[in-house]
């Protein structure tokens, strides 16, 4: 970490996106993470995407729960509201308050320690309501801060810095996340900005619950020979099934790929997802197909990134609980208090 | 001798859970009411859905003493598996109503009670021929012998099945019809009406009758609670169903049928109260209704949203801990771990309602408190107040009332504001303003967390900044003492240097037995405490007296103990008055006990030989 002061001070040519925000408008405060954490990347991404989105950054929550990912919602959005929350319950506190507000966009980021170890359940349970959010588990098989025992999702057999070998089966969020119902899975890696970037903007876009986990090394003690989560491991073993262009609403959609490699998905917000095919067998909108995917690659020690399944048609929880368009916390007493006369039409029936 | 009695016993029904006794018991406890008689039933229940016994008492009371009396004066018994202790603890002279369709066998009565016996399962096997239907009408049977052995107006019966059956005529004659079976062998074999009796009356008045977790669900909706997060758990679960019920009554939009909350039923207690923080973080009203084992499970959450300064509402409807415990009986044994909830130091704050009436009025304030001093405020039921149904003053609103959404500061104010600062205490109260997310598109945003924080709410792990966020949440604390209910006092007739303090459900037992004690010369000035933190009132109140007899329904004392911690008491001055077997609290047991310590201190010390 840098104990430089971040300057204020804009370029006056600083590009600017549609709402006339420049980059600077995304940022949060200096990373307190190890220099060259791949947590940071994953801020980085989630700048850009929100950048090239034209997102207005009060118009996003950020929340999460305890840990070295957790603690990167400082670092990113500065102009939006964050809540760290406890350990492993952030899932449960972003579905209270996407219950309570559901026009704001809630970005959920969480690690591995948090979301498969002490929060598997909360993880679990708000994929299942389709709680419209971005869940973004940034993974790198370790608890950092309490320097370096396995997490949950550390693979049989992985190595600690310390060399002691794991042998508990891992956790794959993404296969938990398809037998779920999450209506959006997409895995990635923190060094592959240009496939993080759209896939975060695409996940944003889809209403609906989105999972990415994005495998993340950790510096200080998951990058060494013998992690299945080093930058060099990962880098070796990622088999990308595809690659993503956001367009938006008004954008043409110019097709430059090869017949037959790209796909047009249509967001319900009207803009659309480009996929480029990089495996011509995988066809994202089958849930089924997509689980076989990852366990065929899975057992051949390959880690499958891209967008692995997208629901675009999907039902949230507000429609489940067939709540009003109007935000819940917009409500005041004359939508929500029933008032004297239906309480004395009440009592009359309690005699 | 039969006990001879008018408007003035207890009723026991001795039922087997699932046998579908519920609706014709309350039916009964109904009927004597309209005859303007008051009444106080209790559903005595097991942890099962069928096959347990399961009891229903039900107090007739012209004078109105709604809390449990203890021993009963006429047994309905219906369960074999209960018969030799249903028969035992009848009072001498009492009543026992059973199904003589099978003879008793010797030794299975008492000389001293009047045993009548109606062949109820003859009855009903010569009349229905449906399995279902003779175990149903038996209970609408021996509700019909009542009417006739106890004098209650079969009119009033008629009309209450009239009222259930509303919609579905089909099953009202038949169940008229088995009314009168009961009544026509009542009448023929027995001297109707017994000495123990019902006659009508004007006692009731305009009071209703509701339990409390109902009247908590329709007070939430009152509040202004648009999300609602639970976990099931007995004996609270009636609270969340009545607010979904009261919801969709209440709260769906006319030109679109959307619901105006949501209602999520999470997978534990841990994710309801975190739902719960992060709705009222994001400015809606919500709220979890539990019992003691889901408080142990949301303590992190408490915690947090103490240090973090967001509201929330939780309604515990305690049960006998520690533990499982007694899942279906009745306690006040969570004060201590409510008040002080969760690891480090914290205080929340809790309300004390003592009947449906005031549930629905704490209900629907919690929401008010908990946003004006953004915290966790517990309302603090339990099981006796919660699932039984209570005669109380009918439920009222005031509809120029508004909701205290507390210190928010919206678009305008932010722009108005010189400077923001989550935490920082401006109108030295201890009480900060916040902001919706959303609110604003550059001022007003700012990081929620669990950490030490500064007044801005950047992290922070400084000691001096840290004692002045604590300092801060006490100063807030303070504040709360002047915003919550006070206590109520009732003071004796004459000047008395002793005092009783209690809360909650004991209340209406208490005022019973406070006049069994006054007919017995002890005159006792009455403190009901409604909130803790506790105000400088009840400090005064206690030091105004000698001696004060703290009344609660736990083991240790737990509300003696706070007082003592919170309010510098002197120990030895505060007597403690304890019930705890999971039986709600009579005023018999209060009486009894309190006699005691007042007849101990009355005796005149002994002058010492030559002095």
């Amino acid at each position: 970490m840098t104990y430089l002061p971040k300057p204020k001070f804009h370029h006056p040519s600083l590009p600017r996106n549609a709402r006339g925000y420049t980059r600077r408008d995304y940022e949060g405060s200096i990373s307190t993470l190890c220099a060259g954490c791949g947590h940071d990347s994953i801020s980085a991404a989630i700048i850009e995407a929100c950048f090239l989105s034209a997102i207005e950054p009060h118009r996003v929550a950020k929340l999460s729960g305890i840990g070295c990912s957790s603690k990167t919602p400082a670092y990113f959005l500065g102009n939006s509201h964050g809540f760290n929350s406890v350990h492993g319950r952030m899932p449960s506190v972003l579905t209270g308050a996407e219950l309570a507000n559901r026009d704001l966009i809630y970005l959920g980021v969480s690690g591995d320690g948090d979301s498969a170890s002490i929060g598997l359940g909360q993880f679990a349970h708000a994929l299942r309501r389709g709680v419209n959010m971005v869940y973004i588990v940034e993974n790198n098989g370790v608890y950092g801060l309490t320097k370096g025992q396995f997490s949950a999702t550390a693979d049989r057999g992985s190595q600690s810095k310390k060399g002691v070998v794991n042998t508990d089966n891992p956790i794959d969020l993404v296969s938990l996340a398809l037998q779920l119902g999450a209506s959006f899975v997409a895995r990635s890696f923190s060094g592959d900005k240009a496939q993080l970037v759209p896939l975060i903007q695409a996940a944003i876009e889809h209403r609906g619950a989105a999972l990415l986990d994005v495998i993340s090394p950790c510096i200080a003690f998951n990058n060494h020979a013998g992690s299945t989560r080093s930058f060099d491991y990962v880098r070796a073993h990622n088999e990308a099934v595809n690659s993503l262009d956001i367009l938006g609403p008004r954008e043409p959609i110019t097709v430059d790929y090869a017949p037959g490699t790209v796909e047009i998905v249509e967001q319900p917000d009207g803009s659309t997802l480009a996929l480029r095919k990089l495996n011509d067998d995988y066809d994202v909108h089958n849930r089924v197909e997509a689980m076989n995917f990852l366990h065929h690659h899975a057992a051949r020690g390959q880690i499958v990134t891209g967008l692995l399944y997208v629901d675009p048609g999907a039902a949230d929880l507000h429609a489940s609980l067939n709540t009003v368009d109007t935000p819940l916390n917009r409500l005041g007493e004359a939508e929500l208090c029933p008032g004297a006369a239906a309480l004395e039409a009440l009592n009359a029936g309690l005699r | 001798m039969p006990i001879t009695s008018v408007n003035d016993f207890v009723i026991r029904f001795a039922n087997i859970n699932g046998s579908g006794s519920a609706s014709a018991n309350e039916m009964f406890a109904r009927a004597i009411l309209r005859m303007g008689v008051p009444v106080a039933p209790r559903n005595i229940f097991p942890s099962n859905i069928q096959g347990l016994p399961t009891w229903y008492d039900v107090r007739v009371t012209e004078d109105g003493h709604l809390g449990a009396r203890g021993g009963y004066d006429f047994v309905v018994a219906m369960n074999p598996q209960t018969f030799r202790q249903d028969v035992a603890g009848l009072e001498p002279g009492g009543y026992l109503l059973h199904d003589s369709t099978r003879p008793l066998f010797p030794g299975q009565l008492r000389s001293d009670i009047e045993a009548i016996g109606i062949p109820l399962t003859a009855i009903c096997n010569s009349e229905y021929s449906d399995a279902r239907q003779r175990q149903l009408f038996k209970n609408i049977l021996y509700i019909g012998a009542l009417s006739a052995l106890l004098d209650i107006d079969m009119a009033e019966f008629e009309r209450l099945v009239g009222e259930q059956y509303k919609g579905k005529d089909k099953l009202t004659a038949p169940n008229i019809h088995a009314l009168h079976l009961g009544r026509d062998y009542a009448r023929a074999h027995f001297a109707c009406p017994l000495p123990l009796r019902v006659a009508r009356s004007d006692k009731v008045g305009d009071r209703i009758i509701i339990d409390g977790n109902s009247a908590a669900g329709l007070g939430a909706v009152y509040g202004g609670a648009t999300v609602c997060a639970w976990y099931p758990l007995t004996p609270s679960t009636s609270l969340a169903e009545a607010f979904t019920r009261y919801c969709a009554r209440y709260r769906t939009d006319p030109a679109t049928g959307k619901a105006r909350y949501a209602i999520v039923q999470a997978e534990d207690e841990l994710a309801a109260i975190g739902m719960v923080a992060g709705a009222t973080w994001n400015g809606a009203r919500a709220f979890t209704a539990t019992s003691g084992p889901g408080i142990s499970l949301m303590q992190e959450i408490l915690g947090f949203a103490y240090f973090a300064e967001i509201p929330a509402v939780i309604f515990n409807v305690q049960r006998g801990g520690p533990s499982t415990g007694l899942p279906t009986r009745t306690q006040q044994a969570d004060l201590i771990a409510c008040a002080y909830a969760s690891h480090g130091d914290t205080r929340h704050v809790m309300l004390f309602p003592e009947n449906a009436g005031e549930v629905f009025e704490f209900a629907a304030s919690a929401f008010d408190h908990a946003d004006r001093l953004q915290t966790p405020v517990f309302v603090m039921l339990d099981l006796d107040i919660g699932m039984n149904k209570q005669l109380c003053a009918p439920l009222s609103w005031d509809d120029a009332r508004r909701y205290d959404r507390g210190k928010v500061l919206d678009a305008d104010a932010l722009d108005a504001a010189k400077d923001f600062g989550r935490y920082l205490d401006v109108d030295g109260d201890g009480i900060p303003y916040r902001t919706y997310p959303g609110a604003h598109p550059s001022k007003g945003s700012y990081f929620t967390r669990g950490a030490s924080h500064d007044r801005y709410s950047r992290y922070t792990e400084d000691g001096a900044a840290y004692v002045d966020k604590m300092q801060r949440l006490l100063r807030k604390s303070e504040t709360a003492k002047s915003m919550l209910p006070g206590p109520v006092i009732r003071l004796a007739a004459q000047p008395t240097r002793f005092g009783a303090l209690y809360f909650g459900s004991t209340s209406a037992a208490l005022h019973e037995a406070a006049e069994l004690l006054a007919g017995h010369g002890h005159a006792l000035d009455l403190m009901r405490v409604r909130a803790f933190p506790f105000s400088e009132e009840i400090r005064r109140f206690i030091a105004d007296h000698d001696m004060v007899f703290v009344v609660e329904q736990n083991r240790d004392g737990q509300m003696r103990s706070m007082l003592i911690t919170e309010c510098g008491v002197d120990p030895t001055r505060l007597i403690a008055i304890l019930h705890y077997d999971g039986t709600p609290i009579t005023a018999r047991r209060i009486c009894e006990m309190i006699r005691r310590h007042c007849e101990a201190a009355r005796i005149t010390p002994i002058r010492r030989v030559g002095s």
